[in-house]
């Protein structure tokens, strides 16, 4: 694949500055990287380090507005961008630089039909005449495995399902053949099963026209598994770059291992996972010296004065690195002494397989959603979103429920817990059938079954206090307790999320998604529940919150003995959290069983696509990697 | 498309009813028919009979809602709210209680006086609301994007009556460009429209240029506007052929639910310019406690109120491929 060795695209040094409420905000504060014909470089990191500002920049589609490109340089060929006017910079947008972006959903102009949005760009570029776009259109969206073109030409986009949508915007990106193609989290939207079609569809694109990509993204998996070269990006700056092979083998950077090492495998089950304290630091305030010091676990004494530079430091290191650990002169001087808070290694969780009762069975549970039509809304058939399931969960274990978007996973939690009645089959709570049951006499059993939502955001009301949010279970279970007892109870919950004091008063907007998601969690435990759905409940979350959460749920349920049913599409975390695993397809559960033996011997069809849809890391790779050790303190 | 006016049209009928017993129930409240009476033949001397006398050629001399002498059916359609409410269902709006004239021909004599001021008002309001706002749009941020918003705060914090003084004043009286007041028909009535259309223009145009620019600047803020600058479309095209199209869904839901109001009129602009319209004839008829023309009036305006709603949802569907009526 690697063509040629001179880079197609260069950037040089790129710094990219907004103005915010909290002063200039430093998106991109020198960043530099190359990519060369054909090739893929993925950049990573975590969500807010500078990934979409680098994208954007490249492309010269930066907010004029509130931001700016304060300093470097952006080569294409033997042009340079950053310095084109705007008019020169439109003919490069589109024809020798183009772009995917992540939401499939608004990407497209709802209005317009998708044939004439893809034949613009190139009636634009290639001076085409409206029926030469047309046929060229055609043609294009056939090329990216439309069967009827024609039929997709005229549609609108809100007649196409999200991997359709994106394969029109892969259409309309490399219909001008493109030198460079920028994919912003091109597959984040969209289901699992779905997302590598669409990244092979790139790839197939890239060795037709042999474009450079760049791959933006938070999918490791996905980069080990596509990309040629990588670049970290933490805070605004490149903190490792390399080639695929050296950078999974061998992450020099203490935050590329930990970003690794925070993914839910199979082989941590028995471990809390190694998560990055803390979050990444707001692009207006970085803390001196090195930008990842605060949360690194192997920060020195030294390391928030000075700033480490990405440079290679010998061959024994095989790539850049920016990172007192390896260079030499500094770890020879008195500030390579290891600050008091850095962290150890996570400690194993002991959790025994034991059997254990069956708290909760699901026979034959139904919930279907009319369809009503007509003149007076007639219901005229259902939508089997719940069509039958049965599955059982064990006290203090977890059930994880897996399938595509749509296949009834939400319903399905929520009418077993009875937001949802449904319309046949049992619950059978100990023993109790919560289906037959009156609201009056489900509502003492409502405390023991909580839930947890994905969107942190929208799931808290935004006017509400923490302590009201928090303390409102408790206040409509327990009338009798007192505002002292209650304050007391949310307070020390809070705290067991991990969250102070000072939470109490402060408003949802007031945190960020990770400790929203705590919030949520807080809510759900402050009724002492025994049950809890947590539907999604860490999809919205970096990897590194993401560790976060799991650790603090895991942790809770080893504490109390809570069972959960765990609503998630990714396999990581399913391997990680669950013991039982249930597939669900099209309103049924087509396997239910050991996670283990699912995985390793899946027999449905459906379970076979999944795991084979789904690029993973190989546990053994990420146990393997290991923090370096810092050599003998200083006295 | 069919069913869905069906059915709008058969949720309308409680609603239309709802309006008119309230209309009814309020006006009683208020003014019951012996003040009525009273007060159409002179507060003065006024005897019991002659009372009596003007209520039964009104229709007035039965029970508000409900007659208890009366049986069956009977006992609520010998009421003066079924009596004076039911032939509106047909458009008879009947004959008005001060002064005995044809209500329903003089809704159809006055529409047109009515329909000359607004309909100007409404289009050349939008257009250059509309225009100016998308310049705005186009620059944003810059010194006549905020002076001009500056500007718009002002003239919407300045009543509609300062407008209409000052602008008889200014252009009527100093200036000597246009009458005062007063109409004409015809051809004649043009040189009486330009000051009240100018006006009505101007008094709303402070709230219209801020509403639109906001619907715009948020269209401009979207994912598939980024899509297609990414394409290298001009930022013309961006906002004209993208941006354009989309925000003309909200505005439709603020524009088409008032075009059948038009007919109405406007009542500030009527009284003041002495202009023979329908807003005039409602404002004349609520100070004279007319209750046939009140009654008539705000009967129209329900209608109106739900042919408007109807319109807008029809005219989402010629803009949005993402709504189907059914
Ligand atoms: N238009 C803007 N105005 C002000 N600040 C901005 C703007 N766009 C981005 N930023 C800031 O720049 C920083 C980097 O944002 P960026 O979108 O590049 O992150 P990212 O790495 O792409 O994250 P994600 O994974 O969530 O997409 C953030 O702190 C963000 O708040
Ligand atoms: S060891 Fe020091 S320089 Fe290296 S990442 Fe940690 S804090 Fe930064
Ligand atoms: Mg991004």
């Amino acid at each position: 694949m690697k063509e040629s060795q001179t880079p197609v695209v260069e950037v040089i040094g790129l710094k990219t500055y907004f103005r915010s409420s909290s002063g200039v905000a430093r998106a991109v504060d020198g960043v530099s990287f190359g990519i060369r014909k054909g090739s893929t470089f993925a950049l990573v990191g975590e969500s807010g380090c500078g990934k979409s500002v680098t994208a954007l920049s490249i492309i010269g589609l930066i907010d004029r507005h509130s931001g700016w490109i304060e300093g470097g340089k952006v080569r294409l060929g033997n042009e340079e961008l950053t310095s084109l006017d705007e008019s020169t910079m439109r003919q490069v947008r589109g024809m020798r630089v183009s772009m995917i972006f992540q939401e499939p959903m608004t990407s497209l102009n709802p209005v317009i039909c998708v044939g004439e949005q893809v034949a613009e760009g190139i009636r634009l570029h290639q001076k085409a005449s409206k029926q030469d776009a047309r046929v060229i259109t055609v043609a294009m969206l056939s090329r990216v495995g439309f069967d009827e073109p024609e039929r997709i030409y005229r549609a609108y986009p809100h007649t196409l399902s999200g991997g359709q949508r994106q394969r029109v915007m892969i259409a309309m990106a490399v219909a001008c053949k493109p030198e460079l193609l920028i994919a912003d989290e091109p597959t984040t939207a969209l289901d699992v099963t779905i997302q590598e079609g669409i990244v092979r569809l790139i790839k197939e694109m890239q060795s037709e026209t042999s474009m450079a990509v760049l791959l933006i993204t938070h999918n490791m998996a996905l980069v080990y598994k596509n990309a040629d070269e990588v670049g970290v990006m933490y805070a605004g700056k490149i903190v490792e770059a390399g080639s695929v092979k050296t950078l999974f083998s061998k992450p020099l950077h203490p935050y590329t291992i930990k970003l690794l090492r925070s993914m839910p495998v199979a082989g941590q089950r028995t471990h809390a996972l190694d998560a990055i304290r803390g979050s990444v630091p707001d692009a207006a305030s970085y803390p001196s010296g090195c930008r990842f010091s605060g949360r690194c676990p192997r920060e020195m004494a030294g390391c928030a004065q000075k700033e480490p530079e990405l440079v290679l430091r010998g061959q024994e290191h095989g790539h850049p690195v920016a990172c007192h650990l390896y260079d030499a002169p500094f770890m020879a001087s008195r500030s390579a002494r290891l600050v008091a808070s850095a962290e150890g290694v996570p400690a194993p969780l002991d959790k025994t397989h034991n059997e254990r009762p069956v708290l909760l069975e699901v026979r034959n549970l139904k919930t279907w959603y009319p369809i009503r039509r007509g003149l007076f809304k007639r219901v005229v058939g259902h939508v089997k979103a719940v069509d039958g399931i049965s599955l059982s969960i064990r006290k203090g274990m977890t059930l994880a429920l897996v399938g595509e978007s749509g296949c009834g996973k939400s319903t399905a939690g929520k009418s077993i817990i009875r937001l949802i009645t449904p319309d046949a089959g049992e619950v059978l709570y100990m023993g109790k059938d919560l289906c037959a049951m009156k609201e009056g006499e489900l509502r003492p059993l409502r405390r023991r079954m909580q839930m947890i939502f994905q969107d942190p955001y929208s799931s808290l009301d935004p006017r509400r206090t923490i302590m009201n949010t928090v303390g409102e279970g408790l206040e409509i279970l327990y009338p009798e307790m007192s505002r002292r007892s209650r304050i007391a109870k949310t307070a020390s919950v809070l705290e067991r999320v991990g969250l102070g004091y000072d939470a109490l008063n402060r408003y949802p907007h007031e945190f960020s998604g990770g400790q929203r998601q705590r919030i949520g969690i807080a809510r759900a435990l402050a009724v002492e529940p025994e049950f809890i759905v947590c539907d999604e409940a860490v999809s919205a979350l970096d990897v590194s919150v993401q560790a976060q959460i799991l650790n603090l749920l895991k942790s809770i349920q080893l504490d109390m003995g809570i069972a959960m049913l765990f609503i998630t599409h990714d396999l990581g975390v399913v391997e990680y959290m669950a013991d039982e695993v249930a597939v669900m397809y099209d309103g049924k559960i087509v396997e239910h069983g050991n996670v283990e033996e699912i995985f390793a011997r899946p027999r449905h069809e459906y379970t076979k696509k999944l795991l084979a849809a789904v690029p993973r890391i190989d546990s053994a790779l990420i146990e393997s990697l290991k923090l370096p050790v810092v050599p003998a303190a200083w006295p | 498309m069919l069913t869905y006016i069906i059915r709008r049209l058969l949720y309308a009928i409680p609603i239309i009813l709802g309006v008119n017993m309230l209309t009814a129930a309020l006006f009683f409240q208020i003014n019951t028919p012996d003040d009525m009476a009273r007060r159409m033949l002179g507060e003065k001397n006024v005897t019991v009979d002659a009372i009596e006398n003007w209520k039964r050629e009104h229709g007035y001399d039965r029970p508000a809602f409900v007659n208890t002498g009366a049986s069956g059916t009977a006992m609520f359609t010998q009421t003066v709210f079924f009596q004076k409410s039911a032939p509106l269902l047909w458009f008879d709006f009947g004959r008005s209680d001060r002064n005995n004239i044809n209500i329903g021909l003089e809704i159809r004599n006055r529409m047109w006086p009515s329909l000359a001021v607004s309909i100007p008002i409404f289009m050349a309001g939008l257009i250059v609301e509309i225009f100016i706002a998308m310049m705005l749009a186009y620059w944003r941020g810059s010194v006549l994007d905020l002076a001009v918003v500056v500007l718009s705060v002002v003239m919407m914090s300045v009543s509609t009556l300062f407008y209409i003084i000052a602008g008889q004043f200014m252009l009527g009286k100093v200036f000597k460009l246009f009458p005062i007041s007063g109409y004409d028909t015809g051809i004649y009535s043009f040189k009486f429209l330009v000051l009240p259309v100018v006006i009505g223009v101007i008094s709303s145009m402070g709230v219209g240029v801020r509403f639109y620019r906001t619907v715009f600047l948020e269209e401009m803020g979207r994912d598939y506007i980024r899509t297609a600058r990414a394409k290298g479309l001009s930022e013309g095209t961006v906002l004209f052929k993208h941006g354009l199209r989309n925000a003309m869904i909200p505005v439709l839901t603020n524009v088409v639910v008032s075009i059948p109001f038009l007919f109405y009129g406007s009542l500030l602009m009527e009284t003041f310019f002495a202009i023979p319209g329908l807003g005039s004839f409602t404002i004349d008829a609520i100070q004279s406690q007319d209750f046939a023309v009140v009654r008539s009036m705000v009967y129209l305006g329900s209608i109106l109120y739900i042919v408007g709603l109807i319109l807008t949802d029809i005219s989402y569907t010629l803009f949005d491929p993402r709504i189907r009526l059914g």
